[in-house]
């Protein structure tokens, strides 16, 4: 009984982790508090399943043009809310972010409407049978994507010149300037490669329940992931989410079988972050020093 | 009596020149005011002074790196390669081929050394950046057996990294701030080698900012003394080291023979230029 609960988890929290990676980019880099990591993979989603249903494209074309326009999305976002905004107080800049959050989620409403649509079928629904159960080919694909991405985010960040030069902003901003970083370039790259990723996460989300505004409650989940994690840690990240992912199933098994609290599923979570907070304020990987907000 | 005497050309071109900079910060604190130097292709330069003469700012505002500390060159200006250069941002400055070693060597702590070496080149596209990294180990054959994080370095193998970093940019000008700080004598001595043959052998001009005059004007041909924001003399190495005043303040030649302070007055201590 316990084994599918944790494989579960473990799928759902490989996505909980890859946007907990993507909010932890735009913080390192630009020290950023991102609301509105939900709404990029609300966005995203709602635009894939346009190009596909409105525009007929087969997957992988609707799918490429939905990661080029979210590219353009994350910058356009940065130059024209968050680059204004450089050197004011943490809140202004976090109240932003709420803004832009509560922005979307009703723009999107209002295009696509305020009832969940699924995707167009992508894959067959055969299930595969992995040591006795029954998967769906669906969760094996996010699966997967998720881990490709967490790769794809450990080679960006040792082996590319701009992933490093990423880390370099991150550890202090002068000194990438004398190295012959463009700073704001840098800002507007993490804000690009964080709208495709979480883009990425809201398709699979969307191929696998259908897109309605839900998705953006990804965006909440991830906070217990990165305050478990520590909020400047890519590394972190990944674990809080699986953890996260891992804990919300065991939980609403738990208080299905012993406790009938009931909505254990959505909210165990954030007790875990009352608890993390209050024990190990920094997370697991964090750095001591960073601001709490 | 007839048409003026042509202008003797000069052996070496001038790379940068600094013509009546003032730089002043947050709008309002003058730090450097009326300052002017030449910087010949191919030299190693001192820059020399008592601290919080200007020196640093003075690199700053050639780098650009000024506008990130809230400074700005007020006056004058910079011309780098026959191109003016104030006002452009730090990023195209080292585009250009100037490159700033900052004072307190500024490697990142939370990277390897390899990686701190190629961030050096970022600025390049070319395909030659992993034998560059051979040659910064020929400089430096310690850094090669670091594997580890960059912030567990001892200072010395930091300060080698920091340079060896500079190099990897391929620069044609490095502006070195406080090379010898915090470094034991004898380190200090293996890095001023190092500093004159990467001059040496890489065509390196180097315009360099140290306490250690002795060392400084040991490597420069030419060298400049600020005080409070100005250039209060300038000469060539050697001409500097026997000058009186230099060797009073910053070389300690002075002061061998006398058995006590007592009597010393102390205008002649506190003596200035200004």
């Amino acid at each position: 009984m316990l084994l599918p609960l944790i494989l579960n988890g473990l799928i759902v929290g490989a996505l909980y982790g890859v946007v907990a990676m993507s909010f932890v980019l735009i913080y390192k880099a630009s020290q950023v508090v991102n609301f509105a990591q939900g709404e990029f993979l609300l966005v995203g989603a709602w635009v894939c399943w346009w190009f596909l249903t409105d525009w007929q494209m087969p997957f992988w074309m609707g799918f490429l043009f939905t990661l080029a326009f979210m590219t353009c999305f994350g910058i356009i976002l940065q130059v024209v809310v968050l680059r204004p905004l450089i050197g004011e107080p943490v809140i202004s800049v976090i109240m932003a972010t709420v803004g832009l959050s509560i922005f979307f989620q009703a723009l999107m409403k209002w295009i696509f409407g305020v009832f969940a649509k699924p995707f167009p079928p992508i894959f067959s629904a055969q299930s595969v049978d992995i040591l006795g159960l029954q998967v769906q080919p669906v969760y094996l694909l996010s699966l997967g994507i998720s881990l490709f991405i967490m790769a794809g985010f450990g080679w960006f960040f040792t082996a590319s010149k701009h992933g490093l030069a990423m880390r370099a902003t991150a550890f202090d901003q002068q000194v990438a300037q004398s190295l012959g970083i463009s700073v704001p370039k840098v800002f507007a790259m993490s804000w690009a490669i964080s709208a495709v990723v979480s883009a990425v996460a809201g398709v699979v989300v969307g191929v696998v329940n259908g897109v309605s505004s839900a998705l953006s409650f990804y965006g909440i989940k991830v906070f217990p992931a990165v305050i478990l994690g520590g909020l400047d840690s890519v590394v972190g990240a990944v674990l809080g989410g699986l953890v996260i992912g891992v804990l919300e199933n065991v939980a609403q098994y738990v208080d299905a079988e012993w406790l009938h609290w009931g909505n254990m599923y959505a909210i165990a979570p954030f007790y875990a972050l009352v608890i993390i907070l209050m024990i190990k304020p920094y997370g697991l990987f964090g750095t001591r020093n960073i601001e709490r907000v | 009596m007839s048409a003026p005497a042509p202008a003797p050309v000069a052996a070496t071109e001038m790379l940068l020149e600094v013509n009546n900079i003032e730089v002043v910060y947050n709008d309002v604190i003058l730090v450097v005011r009326g300052l002017s130097l030449a910087v010949l292709k191919g030299e190693i330069i001192a820059l020399l002074g008592a601290n919080g003469a200007g020196k640093s700012t003075t690199l700053k505002a050639i780098s650009g790196l000024l506008k990130t500390e809230e400074g700005e060159v007020t006056r004058g200006e910079i011309r780098f390669a026959g191109e003016r250069i104030n006002g452009i941002d730090p990023h195209l400055i080292v585009r250009r081929g100037i490159f700033q070693v900052m004072e307190g060597r500024r490697i990142i702590a939370d990277m390897t050394c390899l990686e701190n070496l190629r961030l050096g080149a970022f600025t390049r596209s070319d395909n030659q950046v992993k034998s560059d990294i051979d040659m910064v180990y020929g400089y430096f054959p310690r850094l090669k057996e670091r594997t580890g994080l960059a912030g567990y370095l001892s200072g010395g193998e930091q300060q080698m990294l920091a340079i060896g970093r500079a190099l990897m940019a391929r620069p044609k000008l490095i502006l070195m701030d406080e090379p010898s700080m915090g470094l034991s004598p004898l380190l200090v001595k293996e890095v001023f080698g190092i500093i004159q043959r990467i001059n040496r052998e890489l065509g390196v001009t180097i315009l360099l900012v140290e306490q250690n005059a002795r060392m400084a004007l040991s490597v420069a041909s030419y060298g400049y003394v600020m005080e409070q924001g100005k250039v209060v003399l300038d000469g060539t190495a050697a001409a500097l080291a026997d000058n009186e005043d230099v060797k009073e303040f910053y070389l300690g030649g002075h002061g061998a023979e006398r058995k006590s302070f007592r009597g010393l007055k102390s205008y002649k201590r506190r003596k200035r230029w200004l």
